[in-house]
């Protein structure tokens, strides 16, 4: 395997971000953050640091023609990028935005062509995997523009490419990243966790230092909090051989809660003021009110001597000053709609409400129905955070229960607040502190931007063994269903029980069968297994039989296999399952007949 | 391109022409000069035009009316508004022509120096650069007080001229339901 450059993707919810290390040059090859060329207004093309995670479907009066050329392609069926974003809103129902979160989500068909979602039909409609892989098109095509240069060794569907998913993700959500990346070219990819990702790019940034910072018995808490989704991660330091060695000991649910949420709180906020004024503000004007508010959001999070600022609407047509409207935007409402909304103090026994329904309609997208982050959090530490067989770091913990960190680490666009973050500091010093702990110490993130697709050209080269790796393994616990063997009762759907094949921190590269339960499969048939999987029980072996579990294992897509097997058509081969987590990080779920061959592969039946 | 045959019948009438009577028959002159002007007008539509100055100077109003609305602004009666209300929308306009103007443009003043300092005019400085006011009696050079740094475009970078369209500062804006 002689790739010349490894190259880190992140894959946002609402920015993508390309970094990439030359592996040829002489003496300690810098990571190089890659600026990408994409269309900012018809006719200006330019580089920019980040590429905005929308794609847009032109029609004939959206742009003028020959305005939307990039260097690589004089006229583009879509538009990806910051042009489209901008594009978008102003006519967003050719928008396609958070494909990644349509991807997580299990109850859309995640392969159909359903973006934009609720467009009418005479538009094109893509599928979130489609949309995600005209990004990874894009960031290919910009690295092979600017970097390999017209060299075919040198392009980057010939390197080692890193792609970050969030912990979260789960396996159906990952394969389907990884549909993504074959489709756009992109041939050795490996999937790496963001949260770890961002504890890698610190590592990079201490350099040899990070021993002096953390110890043995330390445990860091990843928070990231983008523009989409919060994901939370722990990862504990310990020791073997005489070395400090780090393993990722715990990964939260996928919570569809971010930045875009915070912005628009404010932006409603800000709308109530203006209507009680006596102005209308129609849809239109509530975008420009959303953009105008996350601006003086930043300038009152990051100067704390500004009380307020003023947010202006200026009038649509030739009459700009006679129809403005405008408001203050105080850092009152600041603190009670961001700060208290979203990151309320509140104890550490505090759950968020579960129940999770169709916030906002017009999206789609289950958002969370609790908007407290830190109420997320406190379930993240006194749940998920359980231990188990799989870990085998210690976690340190309260008298209650709750992991408790000593030390957190902050990713995502919306930690740039110092505000937040001190806020977050805060509310779990003061968990730390009724558990009889010292206060949480901050590790410094720089560039919170382009953490994750740093770290992920690091861990690439760590791979390679220059640097240090975070053990992980799998992330969650997962199970096949089995119909228990009782009488059909009419009405009522047989009782399952769940058989552990996949136990929490599972390592990758290692194989397990399980042993005891046979199926009897028919040749030429497809055959159906129910999919489920725990991020909360970590301690299930291989193997294991699990009945009423309450709300720990949640279903997923089901599994499907066809046994092909030459002349043997119709007779019944009873079969034992066997598993395997991949050195790319998806898992693979294989049918063994007696002896060991021939073996079957399932797959996740994605599909609807 | 005239027929073989109809310059044939040109060619012979036109010599008899002259012979007899002095003068070339006055369609075949007709024929003969509008196929030249027939060709003449295509190569000027066939060639791109070439980057006229105006088309620069009508770009750079293109891009402050869009980023910050400017030309929305100046067109503007302001008679009618209160000095509040004009502040309050001047503010967003001014925030969206600076960014326009630092995006496509880097000035620089012409004398870096504090404003109320005093300064020395050399001689052989261009009058183009610095414009020297007051009691401004005979050569360089002077010592005067810097009244105002002057700005100078150090960086032009604008991006390329649409092929078309280029008269059009703001398109006109249609709401579809």
């Amino acid at each position: 395997m002689h790739h010349r450059f490894v190259a880190g993707i992140d894959l946002g919810t609402t920015n993508c971000a390309l970094a990439w290390s030359d592996a040829r040059r002489e003496g300690e090859p810098g990571i190089h953050v890659q600026d990408i060329p994409q269309v900012v207004n018809p006719g200006e093309p330019a580089r920019l640091p980040l590429l905005p995670s929308f794609l847009f479907i032109p029609g004939e009066m959206d742009f003028p023609s020959g305005s939307t050329a990039l260097p690589w392609d004089p006229a583009p069926q879509q538009i990806v990028g910051e042009l489209a974003r901008r594009r978008g809103a102003e006519n967003p129902s050719r928008l396609v935005a958070s494909a990644k979160s349509w991807l997580s989500y299990g109850a859309a068909a995640r392969t159909e062509a359903i973006l934009p979602w609720g467009a009418p039909p005479e538009i094109p409609h893509l599928s979130p995997v489609e949309a995600s892989s005209a990004y990874l098109d894009h960031l290919r095509a910009a690295f092979d523009h600017d970097v390999a240069a017209g060299d075919a060794q040198a392009g980057l569907a010939e390197q080692d490419i890193l792609l970050t998913v969030p912990a979260s993700f789960d396996e159906a959500a990952r394969e389907l990243t990884l549909q993504a990346a074959h489709a756009a070219g992109l041939r050795d990819v490996t999937l790496l966790e963001e949260p770890q990702a961002a504890f890698y790019a610190w590592l990079d940034a201490a350099g040899a230092e990070w021993r002096r910072q953390v110890r043995v018995g330390d445990l860091v808490l990843v928070c990231d909090v983008g523009g989409g989704t919060t994901d939370f991660s722990l990862i504990a330091v310990a020791e073997q051989d005489g070395d400090l060695v780090l393993e990722r000991v715990a990964v939260g649910e996928h919570i569809l809660l971010g930045g875009d949420n915070m912005d628009l709180a404010l932006a409603r906020r800000l709308q109530g003021r203006l209507e009680a004024d006596g102005h209308r503000v129609d849809t239109f004007q509530l975008q420009g009110l959303w953009h105008q508010s996350r601006l003086a959001k930043e300038a009152l999070l990051t100067d704390p001597s500004t009380r307020e600022r003023p947010v202006t609407l200026l009038g649509r047509g030739s009459r700009l000053i006679g129809g403005a409207i405008s408001t203050l935007l105080t850092i009152d409402d600041v603190s009670e709609v961001l700060l208290d909304g979203f990151f309320p103090g509140v104890g550490s026994g505090e759950m968020p409400a579960r129940a999770r329904r169709l916030g906002l309609q017009e999206l789609g997208l289950p958002y969370a129905a609790d908007a407290a982050v830190t109420r997320h959090l406190a379930r993240f530490l006194s749940r998920q955070a359980a231990g188990g067989t799989g870990v085998t770091a210690p976690i340190r913990r309260g008298a209650s229960g709750m992991a408790c960190p000593t030390h957190v680490l902050f990713n995502g666009g919306v930690m740039k607040a110092p505000a937040l973050r001190a806020r977050l500091v805060d509310v779990l010093s003061g968990w730390l502190k009724g558990e009889g702990f010292e206060p949480v110490r901050e590790l410094a993130s720089a560039d919170l931007d382009h953490a994750v697709a740093r770290g992920a050209a690091y861990y690439g080269r760590a791979r390679g063994g220059r640097g240090i790796r975070i053990r992980s393994g799998a992330p969650r616990s997962y199970y096949v269903g089995i119909e228990s063997a009782m009488p059909a009762v009419p009405g009522m759907p047989a009782p399952l029980k769940a058989l552990c094949v996949v136990p929490f921190g599972m390592e990758e590269g290692t194989s397990a069968a399980i042993a005891g339960l046979e199926f009897g499969l028919v040749v030429g048939e497809p055959a159906e297994f129910r999919f489920l999987s725990s991020t909360v029980r970590k301690s299930d072996p291989p193997g294991a039989l699990i009945e009423d579990w309450g709300d720990e294992i949640e279903e997923l897509d089901p599994l499907e296999v066809t046994l092909a097997l030459d002349g043997g058509e119709d007779s019944t081969i009873p079969v034992t399952l066997e598993s395997r987590v991949t050195e790319i990080g998806t898992l693979e779920l294989w049918c063994v007949a007696r002896g060991g061959t021939p073996r079957w592969k399932l797959e996740l039946n994605i599909r609807q | 391109m005239i027929p073989y045959g109809r310059r044939l019948k040109f060619a012979f009438r036109t010599f008899f022409s002259i012979l007899d009577f002095s003068r070339i028959p006055d369609d075949v002159a007709e024929a003969m000069v509008k196929k030249e002007e027939a060709a003449a007008p295509e190569e000027p539509v066939a060639a791109p035009s070439g980057p006229d100055p105006a088309d620069r100077a009508l770009q750079v109003l293109a891009l402050f009316q869009r980023e910050g609305r400017l030309v929305d602004f100046l067109m503007e009666d302001l008679a009618a508004y209160s000095d509040a209300q004009i502040g309050a929308a001047v503010r967003d306009v001014h925030a969206g022509c600076r960014r326009a103007l630092e995006r496509y443009l880097s000035l620089e003043p012409v004398i870096d120096d504090e404003e109320g300092r005093p300064v020395t005019v050399e001689r052989g400085t261009d009058p183009a650069r610095v414009k020297v006011v007051g009691n401004v009696a005979g050569t360089p050079p002077f010592t005067g007080v810097l009244r105002h740094r002057g700005w100078d475009a150090t960086r032009v970078e604008l991006p390329p001229l649409a092929d078309a369209g280029r008269s059009i500062l703001a398109p006109a804006e249609v709401e579809v339901a």
